[in-house]
């Protein structure tokens, strides 16, 4: 626990509060196949030195939590003040980076994760009403979508679904649209995200709760048979009670999950609509760039956005936890 | 006596001469120490490593990934560094030179480097920290059927670009007769440079690290970069150079930007139909706005070595290198791959749209250490002007928000 969560989040922490020192730049010609020009680079020996002196680098405290990649407080305060009303004022809000993937993710979790949950919940009981010949077959075959890769499989869509691709073409014939496109509107890309988050998630709940719904007690089932409920009576008040551990369970898991969207984004090239903190912390470490202090900055954000996300659920397991106890 | 003396010592000479002849081709290259090369992942650079790879005598390996900004710094800050070589351009050495992980070269090229020519070598600062083997750019390259069919001729500028896609899609021959690599992102960004630099804007106050883009020619590079994507397919930001590539393969595209080093795919009959092959045309880059400058930058591609290695292993990787790109290896498949810097290299067709930039004086891109957080901030914020969500003085105020924040982070601004 020490070695594997607790030194790598301190690092982590202690690279979010420090920058690189001050560059040292010097003027100097640069000469290649096109010629020389005059131009700009790091004093390397002047920039060493001050590196020796504070090897952790220069002490900024919060700033760049505060900074206009991630909070964005005097941003925050200055389109408060110049907006009109609560519509505008969440439109400008838009437009900084760190709300407007927060937006996107929130969405993305709070949609994808009880859509999964219905999905597996239905795919589990559809499964479990089956002859016990087809089932083997037919688990294999739902549990495809979390076989497959995330960054495959979302490729793989993604050819589908380009203006030229199989679903694409098909949308604009039905549509009778010629220039009707998934990935030029960013409602529609959120839709297509959505989607598969939940094609690619909902075998997860299934086979978690096909599991739980072999342990289904069938005496209550038949008592409650025999006093005449309903199939649909049955699932609400025998089976559900009977799952609702393991909902919890599945809750959890995904709604961590789904905060961290990553791999989709990358995969349909859907930076320019929908982007979350994990893809923040991606281009953060991108070659020419490299802003560690701004990476580490994002997986604290990262951190405390999950931790902020299951309180609640924590909380219930913990009173019900106590209660039995 | 004598004779006899005269006749073995000429055998044996010419044995020996016998056997060097034999062996050359194995020896050539003989090198004493580890290679690891890390490198971007196109025919050419595959080239370069394989004559690296043909080195006998010690290890020679090859990473080249179309990642491989994401990794090379990583892999050459350890002590001794993962990769001995990077492959990189004149826009990621910066990242390199930042970081302080190559060495200069200078008393390697004094030793081993008589071959190469002088434009081969990127002075810094009076050190060579890197060997160029080919240049790149972008520019125009054209269907002559759908033009002819349409009566336009090439284009030489934007404007005129845009008033031929216009004619093409009201003649009905192409509905989005214009490609281009403009992927929200680093692509975005690279076509925002070429045509800010067309309209002679420039990106920074001079001498200092204080970006200055939101001016008129910001906006009217704005403008322009909309107006050409109103003909483009409407997933144009999801394109980047092998999607595009693709659009023309596949003959939906009449006229695009496009970069040197992927010409030759395009007119093979393998991948594109043979109409396509027949008519696709490479042009010069184009001028926009009345400019002399030609909307694009010159590229060029090189290696460096690794400074955290030892001197023996940073030898050898000079020698494997020099191996890659030398001028016997040069053949005519090596010759189509790329516009070799290389001596003894012949322009060929696929190479006309390169030198035609070279000639019009198109600028190189910059070397700045700060270039490279303003690209990045170019590709994240474009994309909400692009969409139309946006006007185009708010997007550049964003692009120079996000510049700043990061530059203060890196100690490049106050």
């Amino acid at each position: 626990m020490l070695l594997f969560i607790a030194l790598p989040i301190l690092s982590v922490l202690l690279q979010s509060v420090h920058t690189p020192h001050d560059a040292v730049l010097i003027e100097i010609e640069n000469c290649g196949p096109f010629g020389c020009t005059t131009s700009t680079t790091m004093d390397q020996e002047a920039t060493r030195a001050l590196r020796d002196e504070q090897p952790l680098g220069k002490f900024v405290g919060l700033d760049i939590y505060f900074d206009r990649g991630h909070l964005a407080v005097r941003e925050v305060v200055q389109v408060w003040a110049e907006s009109e009303g609560i519509g505008d004022f969440l439109a400008s809000l838009n437009n900084l980076p760190f709300y407007r993937a927060m937006g996107f993710t929130l969405t993305f979790t709070f949609t994808v994760t009880p859509l999964m949950l219905i999905f597996g919940f239905m795919i589990a009981l559809g499964v479990n009403s089956l002859h016990r010949k087809l089932k083997g077959f037919l688990i294999f075959f739902s549990l495809l979508p979390m076989i497959v890769s995330p960054l495959i499989g979302s490729l793989v869509l993604f050819w589908m679904i380009d203006s030229r691709g199989i679903i694409g073409s098909a949308l604009q014939w039905i549509f009778s649209d010629p220039d009707l496109s998934l990935k030029a509107s960013t409602g529609l890309t959120w839709v297509m995200l959505i989607v598969y988050g939940v094609w690619h998630a909902a075998p997860f709940s299934f086979i978690v709760l096909y599991a739980g719904l072999q342990t289904l007690p069938q005496d209550t089932l038949e008592s409650a048979q025999i006093d005449g409920a309903s199939r649909w009576q049955q699932v609400r008040y025998v089976v559900i009670p009977h799952l609702m551990p393991l909902i919890t369970f599945i809750a959890l898991i995904q709604l961590m999950d789904n905060f961290r969207v990553f791999e989709p984004i990358v995969g349909f090239n859907s930076a320019a609509h929908a982007t979350s903190l994990s893809w923040f912390i991606f281009n953060d470490l991108s070659g020419e760039t490299r802003l560690l202090s701004s990476a580490a900055t994002s997986s604290v954000l990262t951190i405390i956005g999950v931790s902020i996300l299951l309180a609640p659920v924590l909380v219930r397991t913990w009173r019900d936890f106590n209660a039995k106890g | 006596m004598f004779l006899k003396r005269v006749i073995l010592a000429g055998a044996a000479t010419l044995m020996s001469g016998a056997a060097i002849l034999v062996s050359e081709p194995a020896a050539a290259c003989e090198i004493d120490g580890r290679v690891s090369i890390i490198g971007n992942e196109f025919p050419a650079i595959h080239a370069v490593a394989d004559g690296a790879k043909a080195c006998s005598g010690g290890e020679v390996k090859a990473n080249l990934t179309a990642d491989h900004q994401k990794i090379n710094v990583a892999g050459m800050t350890g002590n001794p560094a993962e990769y001995t070589t990077a492959i990189i351009a004149n826009s990621s050495i910066v990242a390199l030179m930042n970081e302080d992980v190559i060495r200069p070269l200078d008393d390697l090229v004094a030793k081993h480097g008589r071959s190469l020519k002088p434009n081969q070598l990127i002075r810094i600062n009076d050190e060579v920290m890197a060997v160029a083997f080919m240049a790149n750019a972008q520019h125009l390259v054209y269907r002559s059927d759908i033009l002819e069919e349409a009566g336009i001729e090439p284009p030489e500028t934007y404007e005129e670009m845009l008033a031929g896609a216009k004619v093409i899609r009201d003649k009905g021959l192409l509905q989005y007769p214009l490609g281009g690599a403009y992927k929200a992102g680093w692509n975005l960004a690279q076509e925002f440079n070429n045509m800010y630099i067309g309209h002679g804007g420039e990106f920074f106050k001079p001498g200092t690290a204080e970006v200055s883009i939101n001016n008129e020619a910001g906006i009217a590079t704005l403008e322009m970069l909309k107006a050409l994507s109103e003909y483009m397919n409407p997933d144009f930001l999801t394109h980047d150079s092998n999607e595009t590539s693709a659009e023309w393969k596949a003959g939906n595209v009449a006229m695009m930007n496009m970069w040197g080093s992927r010409m030759e795919p395009l007119k093979d009959p393998e991948q594109s139909s043979p109409e396509v092959v027949a008519t696709t045309t490479l042009g010069a880059p184009m001028t926009v706005a009345g400019g002399s400058v030609p909307a694009t930058t010159l590229w060029w591609d090189g290696w460096t070595v690794s400074k955290n290695i030892s001197d023996a292993d940073a030898e050898a990787t000079f020698l494997a290198m020099m191996n890659g790109i030398s001028p016997e290896r040069l053949d005519d498949e090596m010759a189509l791959l790329a516009v070799w810097l290389i001596e003894g290299y012949e322009p060929t067709p696929a190479a006309t749209g390169v030198f035609a930039a070279a000639n019009m004086d198109a600028v190189p891109y910059p070397m700045l250490p700060y270039q490279g957080l303003l690209h990045t901030a170019l590709g994240n914020e474009l994309v909400d002007f692009m969409q139309g969500k946006e006007d185009a003085a708010a997007a550049l105020a964003d692009v120079e928000a996000a510049y700043t924040a990061a530059a203060r982070e890196k100690g490049f601004l106050n």
